[in-house]
């Protein structure tokens, strides 16, 4: 059609136009404002609504926000500079409580010099998790680990670590990166041993301790190995004989004894010592590691086909889902004791780690169950064929896949436990949020700051959780996308 | 079959456990064995028991504490304290969580007696009171008809408010709140007309008002709140360590044994009772199966009984507390040690 | 495993309980169940060993009791000469009022909130996206915290709405008038009260009674009109008109009632220092329901969003070309097909609700782990009594909510033939 055009006609242009700029009701913020803001009565309302909202929360946090005091001694001093700088009817939000106390809110009161290790503590925790969650994408698991190791070694030396502890530091960083560089398997090895790893900086003592108990499992699984082929299933009572009598009779001497000839300890940190963040993400952290074996157990359990095991598990699961997380805190802080051996002591940080492991778990068996659900039937019939036994079928072929699919549920569990660990509060520990606050709030200097400390605990917290919600969105759309 | 094998299992068991229960009840030998005396506190209550930004803990409560680990373990940095809530202090004690309960608990029979507790004394001879604010132009608990008062939950403060206002045939409108902390927010902000608490915690809370001054005590103090240190029922040795512990703290000020004047005493001092009490003839100590300096020690922590009242309650601290009943029995008070003899 | 009758099986030997299939699956299924109950034995026996050794007993005697605390907010009467048993009822039904309160408003919030969000407003769309992700990131417990210290510190004192010139003015049409110490709102009286029949210490209102059975005479006539219409419809093939008459039959009766009764708000006024008239909230309550009705809001309001998306476009367009007008598409063909993804997380969310309402306790509001759990338990020191019972009532409560739902669940579920 154009040819008949271009022959017919007299006039051709040879040159174009030069573009003309849309008329300004037809683009530009204008039309883009008329469009998205303006488009008809109800949208005006709703805009003039929320124009209103953001109005009312700008003019009455504003100023106060505008007047805060970040350098004071005290409320007192606070409202003073207040009013000194903008008269004297003016509010101000007083951030001095944070700049002096910021280090109880984080740290709680744990010993000053030692402050580097809850760093490491939680900076080791990006090497664990590297070789789980970081492993696809080279520049995602690069950036992390860096950042990590930078900012972890910078705050401990900010933090006053000496110069062998970070030399040592030093090393064991380079170490793990080449590790999970490098070996995968073995970084994995490494990031189940992180707990023992994170529990030993946290808590101090002598490290032979945790290695004793690691060194549990590994006879455990040598005796496994070693007396499967003559006794068959009977070998898993063995393992368990063994690992009894190991932990029971064996690992506390040796380990005494390993510290005699080479010690290696740190000093010890009781668990009073523990408050703010430390405590928070300790419990949070603690209780997603072990109950993730526990929860896979039970998700197994619940799919499975021997009726009083499935049923089990039914009432376990639905028995801590139905009940408050407070309930089960006042458990551990009220009926625990009763549960155990006369004479068996348990500080409350390791009964309320228990208590919200056994919480989680049930959460992370319907999160694994839904996982083993999505996985399409296929696999299972795919290990079946290949002739499979089931732990075999489940440990090389559905399990791998399952949790992978269930990672983003995992992670919104543990956002979810996170945000919990605040109620900790209600059996006398000092979570940031409440009973921080209110220690800070009840000396004399610091009475009647209401705001700044929850605006504080708020904010980190937000950080935390949507980080980690983001990051679960990311990983959901990535999983999608795989699998279509 | 599986009942068979059940019931065999749970005979197993208890076996098991009856075995492993030997040493029943000998709290002494568990904490010197433990080097570190678990003391239940507050959480936070500032001059009874509160951590500082460092964790330290500091208060009346809190020096009982360290003079009790300083006459059993010689040490009075060997505590550990265990911050406990209104809620979970009871059975932090008998669950063996914590060898002794220092936290302002009120002496009464029920928990004498049911809750299995044994109270060893009475450290602050307290009562329940209120504050309101002076413009409210009341001047006595009587004209609180129809007052919001702000109570906190879980104490003996809730069932005495409901006994009072019971018996003068008035109402009100309780507000419940969580912490002491709270309470002072909620009466600050005027939620209530009236906080009541320990007449000790409302003169703390009033002193640290920024105007004191508009504030007012009412005169009415409507129930005895002996408050004392508790250990476990059934322990009778450790409840008189712990019981001796306070009287020596309280002998030693009749005496006039303090801090500064203790290593003296030992050594020149006439009086018998002082000789007994500081350990330099009858050693006491071994028939409660301690050394003969363990009220030596928990003197020297401390200081006495008048010392750690002044330094951490009394009229020269912020909270300022008079002795009022707290005085020696010398003094017009109720503090009447038993003799050392 | 089908045992073919002529098959000739092997004699049991004692091995094949571990290597025979058939029987490998009883040995294991036993030796996990005795597992668990030696456990359970151990833990059973640990505790029996430990009270014993405490002197004390295990009993529910004490329910029994004279509680002797008060409860600033109560459903059915009570006083302090009241027994345990009733302050823990009195806290159940507390716990109830704050869950079911907040689960209507919550979904109110939420729903509004997840079509806003896909609103092509950018500045709503926006702010509800703010709301979602700092509610949703957030401890509730901060929120709870939070609101209690605006009701405190910001609301004003009953008092300030005194005077010509008063700082503070009630909402919605001088009804409402949150004070930094209760929330005044209007209740509802009868100038025409026909009486109450008596049920022990409560009463039931004739009114109620009268109510009720309007409505339930309503549904009836509802269902038989329904009836009546496809009736009509099969025969004729025209749907006679009915909605009118339904809703007339609905609205109707209770109208005339109102009327009979003499029903009329009662408004609070304030009197003095105090409001008098109409109904107290205890603000430990709103404080509560507000806290759980935006903190669960925001979650709701995702599980929303993701239920509309999840109906393919091609679903409004299909209704669309069929001629359907946009409410009849939505209520015919978008919300049935979203409702199936929305209902099981809902209640899920609902399940949360109830079991966070149990952070009452950051409040000082009294409900069933406040009264038995709380008060009760401190008072007698009853720990292992109280935690039991107070548990098994929470796991009741969520095994029948669940229950409910999962019944609702399966009505609106697509069904697949």
């Amino acid at each position: 059609m154009s040819e008949t055009d271009a022959q017919t006609t007299l006039f051709v242009r040879d040159t174009m136009l030069p573009p003309q700029p849309a008329p300004d009701k037809v683009s530009g913020p204008l039309l883009w404002l008329r469009e998205n803001m303006f488009s008809g009565p109800l949208n005006i309302l709703l805009t003039l609504l929320g124009l209103s909202i953001v109005w009312l929360v700008v003019s009455t946090i504003g100023p106060w926000l505008m007047h805060s005091v970040w350098n004071a001694n005290g409320m007192a001093e606070c409202r003073q500079i207040i009013a000194e700088r903008y008269g004297p009817d003016a509010s101000g939000a007083c951030f001095a409580l944070i700049r002096e106390r910021w280090n109880q809110f984080v740290f709680g009161f744990y010993p000053p010099a030692l402050y580097w290790r809850p760093v490491m503590a939680f900076t080791l925790l990006f090497f664990a998790l590297a070789p789980i969650l970081f492993m696809d994408s080279r520049k995602a698991r690069w950036t992390v680990l860096a950042l990590a190791s930078v900012l972890g070694f910078l705050c401990a030396q900010l933090l006053g670590a000496d110069g062998q502890t970070l030399i040592v530091i030093t090393v064991a960083i380079v170490l793990w990166i080449l590790v999970i560089e490098y070996g995968r398997s073995k970084a994995l090895l490494l990031s189940l041993a992180y707990p023992f790893i994170g529990m030993w900086l946290l808590w101090g003592g002598s490290l032979w301790v945790e290695i004793m108990i690691l060194a549990g499992f590994a006879l455990a699984f040598l005796a496994f190995r070693l007396t499967q082929p003559m006794l068959g299933l009977i070998a898993l009572a063995v393992a368990a004989a063994v690992i009894g009598v190991w932990w029971y009779f064996l690992a506390d001497p040796a380990a005494n004894a390993l510290e005699q000839v080479i010690p290696l300890g740190l000093g010890k940190v009781p668990s009073s010592q523990f408050g703010g963040f430390v405590l928070s993400i300790t419990i949070g952290v603690a209780g997603i590691a072990m109950s993730l074996p526990l929860g896979i157990l039970l998700a197994l359990a619940r799919r499975s086909d021997l009726p009083i095991i499935k049923m089990l598990a039914v009432i376990f699961i639905e028995f801590i889902r139905g009940v408050p997380l407070i309930a089960l805190l006042f458990v551990a802080s009220l009926l625990l004791n009763y549960f155990l051996p006369p004479k068996v002591e348990f500080d409350i940080i390791l009964r309320v780690v228990i208590m919200v492991t056994l919480f989680a778990s049930a959460y992370m068996a319907e999160v694994i169950r839904g996982g083993l659900a999505a996985l399409p039937r296929g696999q299972y019939e795919a290990a079946d064929a290949l002739g499979l036994d089931y732990w075999k079928a489940q440990r090389l072929i559905v399990l791998p896949q399952a949790l992978k699919i269930s990672i983003p549920g995992i992670v919104s569990t543990f956002i979810g436990m996170f945000k919990d660990t605040t109620l900790v509060t209600f059996v006398g520990l000092y979570d940031p949020l409440k009973a921080m606050s209110d220690t800070v709030r009840a000396t004399f200097a610091w009475k009647g700051a209401y705001w700044e400390p929850y605006i504080f605990v708020g904010s980190i917290f937000f950080i935390l959780c949507f980080g980690m919600s983001r990051y679960s969105m990311y990983l959901e759309r990535r999983l999608k996308r795989e699998n279509r | 079959m599986k009942k068979s094998v059940f019931f065999g299992t749970v005979t197993a068991a208890a076996l098991m456990a009856s075995g492993a229960m030997a040493a029943e009840g000998d709290t002494l030998k568990e904490v010197k064995a433990r080097g570190v005396l678990n003391c239940g506190v507050n959480t936070g209550l500032v001059g009874f028991a509160a951590p500082d930004a460092n964790g330290n803990w500091s208060g009346f409560d809190v020096a009982f504490c360290k003079a009790v680990a300083a006459a059993v373990l010689g040490d009075q940095t060997k505590v550990k304290f265990v911050p406990t809530t209104g809620q979970t202090r009871f059975t932090a004690l008998s669950s063996g969580e914590v060898d002794l309960l220092a936290r302002n608990s009120t002496w009464t029979f029920q928990r004498d007696t049911d809750l299995k507790l044994d109270f060893i004394g009475v450290n602050y001879y307290d009562g329940q009171g209120f504050m309101v604010r002076k413009d409210l132009g009341v001047s006595s608990a009587k004209e609180l008809e129809g007052a919001t008062i702000c109570i906190q939950t879980g104490t003996t403060t809730e069932l005495n408010l409901a006994d009072y206002f019971k018996a003068n045939n008035m109402t009100y409108q309780p507000v419940n709140i969580d912490s002491n902390a709270e309470g002072e927010q909620q009466y600050m902000a005027g939620a209530c007309d009236a906080y009541t608490t320990d007449a000790s915690g409302l003169a703390a809370t009033r002193a640290a008002f920024a105007d004191p001054e508009n504030h007012i005590i009412l005169p009415e103090i409507i129930s005895k709140e002996p408050l004392g240190p508790a250990v476990r029922h059934g322990d009778n040795n450790w409840g008189d360590i712990n019981r001796w512990v306070l009287y020596a703290l309280i002998a030693a000020e009749e005496y006039g044994v303090t801090s500064a004047n203790i290593e003296e005493l030992a050594k020149s001092s006439q009086n018998p009772e002082v000789q007994r009490l500081l350990g330099t003839t009858d050693n006491l100590g071994g028939m409660i199966g301690l050394d003969a300096d363990w009220a030596k020690r928990a003197i020297a922590a401390n200081g006495n009984y008048g010392e750690i009242f002044a330094a951490t309650i009394g009229e020269q601290t912020p909270i300022g507390l008079a002795r009022g009943l707290n005085a020696q029995w010398t003094q017009g008070g109720l503090m009447y040690a038993m003799p050392f003899r | 495993m089908v045992q073919y009758p002529g098959a000739n099986s092997p004699p049991f030997k004692l091995s094949m309980l571990i290597y025979d299939r058939r029987y490998r699956s009883l040995t294991i299924q036993a030796v996990v169940f005795i597992l668990v109950m030696l456990v359970a034995a151990w833990l059973i026996n640990n505790t029996i060993e430990n009270l014993a050794r405490l002197g004390k007993t295990f009993s529910f005697e004490f329910l029994f009791r004279r509680a002797g605390y008060d409860i600033p907010q109560q459903l059915i009467p009570y006083t302090s000469d009241d027994t345990n048993l009733r302050a823990a009822i009195v806290g159940l039904l507390n716990t109830l009022q704050v869950t079911i309160f907040g689960c209507i408003t919550a979904t109110i919030v939420g729903v509004m909130v997840g079509v806003l969000r896909l609103s092509p407003n950018w500045l709503i769309s926006r702010l509800m996206t703010v709301y979602v992700e700092v509610f949703r990131n957030i401890p509730l417990l901060l929120w709870i915290l939070v609101v209690l210290a605006i009701f405190t510190e910001v609301m004003p004192q009953p008092n300030a709405y005194r005077g010509e010139n008063p700082q503070a003015h009630m909402l919605l049409f001088d009804t409402i008038a949150p004070t930094n110490r209760y929330t005044a709102v209007p209740s509802i009286l009868m100038s025409n009260d026909p009486g109450v029949i008596p049920l022990g210490r409560e009463g039931l209102n004739w009114a109620v009674v009268w109510f009720a059975g309007g409505l339930v005479l309503a549904w009836i006539a509802h269902r038989f009109l329904k009836n009546w219409a496809q009736r009509v419809q099969d025969q004729t093939g025209r749907r006679p008109t009915t909605w009118w008459i339904t809703a007339l039959m609905f609205i109707a009766p209770p109208l005339l009632l109102s009327w009979y009764f003499g029903l009329h708000l009662d408004r609070p006024v304030l009197k003095g220092f105090n409001f008098t008239g109409g109904a107290k909230l205890d603000n430990a309550f709103v404080v509560l329901w507000i806290a759980l009705t935006l903190y669960t809001g925001a979650f709701i309001a995702e599980i929303v969003r993701g239920g509309i998306l999840s109906v393919s476009k091609g679903q409004s367009e299909a209704a669309f070309a069929l001629g359907l007008r946009p409410g009849r598409t939505m209520s015919l063909v978008v919300l049935p097909q979203a409702l199936r993804v929305i209902v099981p997380p809902l209640i899920s969310q609902y399940l949360n609700l109830m079991k966070n309402s149990s952070l009452a306790i950051a409040v000082g509001f009294m409900d069933l782990r406040g009264t038995l759990g709380g008060t009760t338990l401190n008072q007698t020191g009853r720990e292992m009594e109280c935690m039991i019972l107070m548990m098994g009532i929470y796991l009741l409560l969520s095994l029948i909510i669940s229950g409910g739902m999962n019944v609702f669940n399966n009505r609106v579920k697509l069904k697949e033939r």
